[in-house]
């Protein structure tokens, strides 16, 4: 195969600590042994993946969304934009027009409504992204200003700033938000593949279900890391066959993993096992994609 | 009647273990609110019979009424987040897009876009086995949480706690450093910090205290998992100690957390050595850091 | 003196609401005319968006000399409140508005 399609995989989980930084990082790390590879930390309000890398950074700019700004010489104070704006992100006080840039989410109505022009938009930082690289692993992270509620354009941003300076690599990861909101909407939406990582536990599986909804809504390709096998009970095993979900690979339980991963080192060296498995999901998620069996 | 929030930055730390073995210690006294409505999973525990449920609506979805349409295209035109497209012949919007803007419905010349009411989720009172009351919610497929769903529960379980005269509201409070960690923790007494001994715990405890202080609240901290990472622990501790922030109790590494669960039971009830007495002494002293 | 409160009821026994945005009602008390009236912020309330901000103009179009509320407002409205002259007092939370109105008297409440 010459030339193959660039992969994109997503990384996400029904909730936080079921081990997904943990395998987006070492998977990464297993990758860039041989190939280039770039890993995206899309948990844009708590990105953490960066504690495990120490990269040098290549590359740093600030992202913008758009906000109206107030043209005082212009405005008749009609009344106008403070009606049309969902969000309260503009209000009037009297003789003053206020613009709440963290809430404003670039509708352009109030701007476009405004009948003299005295709300052009103009660009607002939110957030600040940054490219770090590590021999053949480049990593990508955005972080939102604190204060900030609208994550979504800088998810957005960021993934189109790694599709434009990284087409030419083989394999992208994402590491996704946690949850099902429209954050990890927009996070896997355009990923060929989704890896929903768990625990074999009640929270798991209570929490793989709705991430299974997710992705089915979604319409995506998707198969199972379950983490920390061993622990708890064997209902995830059973849910998936059920939903005939592929589980991709059992990662073990041990408490040295933990501590490992406590003190922000990568595994899979230590372990062979790990090792194995993330090699099993590799294979999986470029054979599911490429040869189209997902 | 006291209200304590139980929050952690991060999923994962063991908070709504911890949690659950506070309401079931609280026992009658303590009125539940889970309020970690992303990843609502305290019920799994409390054997809740969801006796009383509603829809909750939250945010605004456009619709196109077809009969009026005159297919000028001005809604498609307008729309910044391309939730509005041609399909069949017809404009339809993509709900899973749609950000509710209300702009089209504006522009609409013949009025025949209608803002509808977005059905975010569902909420539930519930009796759970401590022989009190819990009240929780479930988000919706790709709704967000903005912090009205947050804080309904909260004040459904604070109405319920003041007419029953009970003691105590337990909030199991939201991830994330956002609008709906704010909204759980709008008026609470006392916060209690989940953390664990890991490169991210300390990291996400100190943004999310950030908020705490903001707020002028009393604040408490239990370390989970803190034999996992001694240098870790010691690092929390100096932060805690620089902050004023009482150091309720230490839990080692334990994998009853996770036996009890898959049990349905919360750990105090699963198990009664160590952790039970941890998990005892804590909860005392968080009843006397409220009470006075 | 017009004085303003956040409440979760109409009445001077009602308790003051500690929520600053999503705060049920607005209690109005006039100090000349001693008049206490209520406005109903339940609208507001249910937005799920920008609940700070719409309150904020809320309160300036009531236009007291004093917010008396409870955990305070956020960081946006309180960036709206600034523009609006006014002293606002916090930590009135577990108090009736009554509390609250004496302890605001007596100088026991906190001035954000
Ligand atoms: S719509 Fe334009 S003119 Fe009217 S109040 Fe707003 S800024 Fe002023
Ligand atoms: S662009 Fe839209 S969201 Fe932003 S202030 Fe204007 S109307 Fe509100
Ligand atoms: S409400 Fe806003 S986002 Fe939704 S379809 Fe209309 S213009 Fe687009
Ligand atoms: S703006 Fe109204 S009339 Fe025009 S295409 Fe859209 S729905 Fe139809």
């Amino acid at each position: 195969m010459t030339n193959p399609k660039p992969l994109k995989i997503a990384i996400a989980s029904g909730k936080g600590g079921t081990g997904k930084t943990t395998l987006s990082t070492n998977l990464a790390a297993f990758i860039a042994e041989q190939d280039e590879v770039v890993l995206v930390d899309l948990d844009v309000e708590e990105p953490n993946s960066g504690l495990f890398f120490n990269g040098i950074l290549t590359h740093e700019e600030d992202i913008f969304k758009m906000i109206p700004q107030w043209d005082e010489s212009k405005c008749t104070l009609c009344g106008i934009c403070p009606k049309v704006c969902n969000y309260h992100a503009v209000i009037q006080l009297g003789p003053t027009i206020l613009v709440f840039p963290e809430l404003c989410h670039s509708c352009y109505a109030c701007s476009e409504l405004c009948p003299v022009d005295a709300l052009p938009m103009i660009p607002k930082k939110t957030g600040t992204l940054r490219d770090f690289q590590i021999e053949k692993l480049h990593f990508v992270e955005s972080h939102l200003d604190i204060g900030e509620e609208q994550a979504v354009p800088l998810i957005s941003k960021t993934k189109k700033y790694v599709a434009r300076k990284y087409s030419h690599v083989s394999i992208t990861i994402f590491d996704s938000p946690p949850g099902t909101s429209c954050l990890v909407m927009e996070a896997t939406k355009d990923a060929d593949f989704v890896i929903l990582v768990t625990e074999p536990t009640p929270f798991g599986l209570h929490d793989l279900s709705l991430a299974v909804e997710t992705m089915r809504a979604l319409k995506k390709p998707f198969g199972v890391v379950v983490n920390r096998y061993g622990i708890g009970n064997d209902e995830v095993i059973h849910y998936c066959r059920e939903e005939n979900i592929s589980i991709l690979s059992k990662i073990p339980n041990k408490r040295k993993i933990a501590e490992l991963y406590s003190s922000g080192k990568l595994m899979y060296r230590d372990f062979p096992e790990v090792k194995h498995s993330l090699s099993d999901i590799l294979d999986y998620c470029i054979t599911a994609v490429r040869g189209g069996i997902a | 009647m006291k209200e304590i929030v139980v929050i952690s930055g991060k999923g994962g730390t063991g908070k709504t273990s911890i949690t659950a073995s506070f309401a079931m210690m609280g026992g009658s006294d303590v009125v539940v609110a889970d309020c970690d409505v992303d990843a609502a999973d305290m019920h799994l525990l409390m054997q809740p019979d969801f006796n009383f449920s509603e829809d909750f609506y939250s945010g605004e979805v456009a619709f196109v009424d077809q009969s009026n349409c005159i297919s000028c295209g001005k809604c498609e035109d307008v729309c910044r987040f391309d939730a509005i497209s041609v399909k069949k012949n017809l404009y339809v919007v993509d709900p899973l897009s749609c950000e509710g803007c209300g702009y089209c419905a504006r522009v609409c010349p013949t009025k025949t876009i209608v803002n509808q009411e977005r059905l975010a989720g569902k909420w539930f009172i519930s009796k759970i086995k401590t022989g009190s009351i819990m009240v929780h919610a479930r988000l919706g497929i790709g709704a967000d949480n903005s912090g009205k769903l947050v804080a309904k529960v909260k004040n459904e379980a604070k109405e319920i706690a003041m007419e029953e005269r009970k003691g105590f509201i337990l909030v199991d409070g939201s991830p994330g450093i956002g609008c709906p960690v704010v909204s759980s923790l709008s008026g609470a007494n006392f916060v209690v910090l989940v953390t664990e001994t890991s490169v991210s715990g300390l990291h996400d405890l100190k943004r999310v205290y950030e908020l705490v202080k903001k707020f002028n609240i009393k604040a408490g901290c239990i370390i989970n998992k803190a034999d996992v990472n001694p240098e870790k622990c010691s690092e929390i501790e100096q932060f805690l100690k620089e902050n004023e922030i009482v150091h309720l109790t230490d839990l080692p590494y334990n994998e009853n957390f996770t036996r009890a669960m898959v049990k349905g039971q919360t750990i105090v009830e699963y198990d009664h050595g160590e952790l039970k007495e941890l998990l005892n002494d804590g909860w005392e002293k968080i009843k006397n850091l409220v009470a006075n | 003196m017009k004085i303003a409160f956040t409440s979760e009821g109409t009445s001077w026994d009602s308790l003051i609401d500690p929520r600053f945005g999503r705060t049920e009602n607005i209690v109005l008390f006039d100090e000349e005319s001693k008049e206490l009236t209520a406005v109903d912020n339940s609208a507001v309330k249910n937005d799920a968006h920008g609940a700070g901000t719409a309150t904020a103009q809320k309160i300036f179009e009531l236009k007291p000399d004093v917010l008396i509320t409870g955990n305070g407002p956020g960081e946006n409205a309180a960036k709206a409140l600034k523009h609006i002259k006014m002293r606002i007092f916090v930590d009135a939370n577990d108090l009736t508005v009554q509390q609250a109105y004496n302890n605001y008297k007596s100088g026991n409440l906190r001035e954000v």
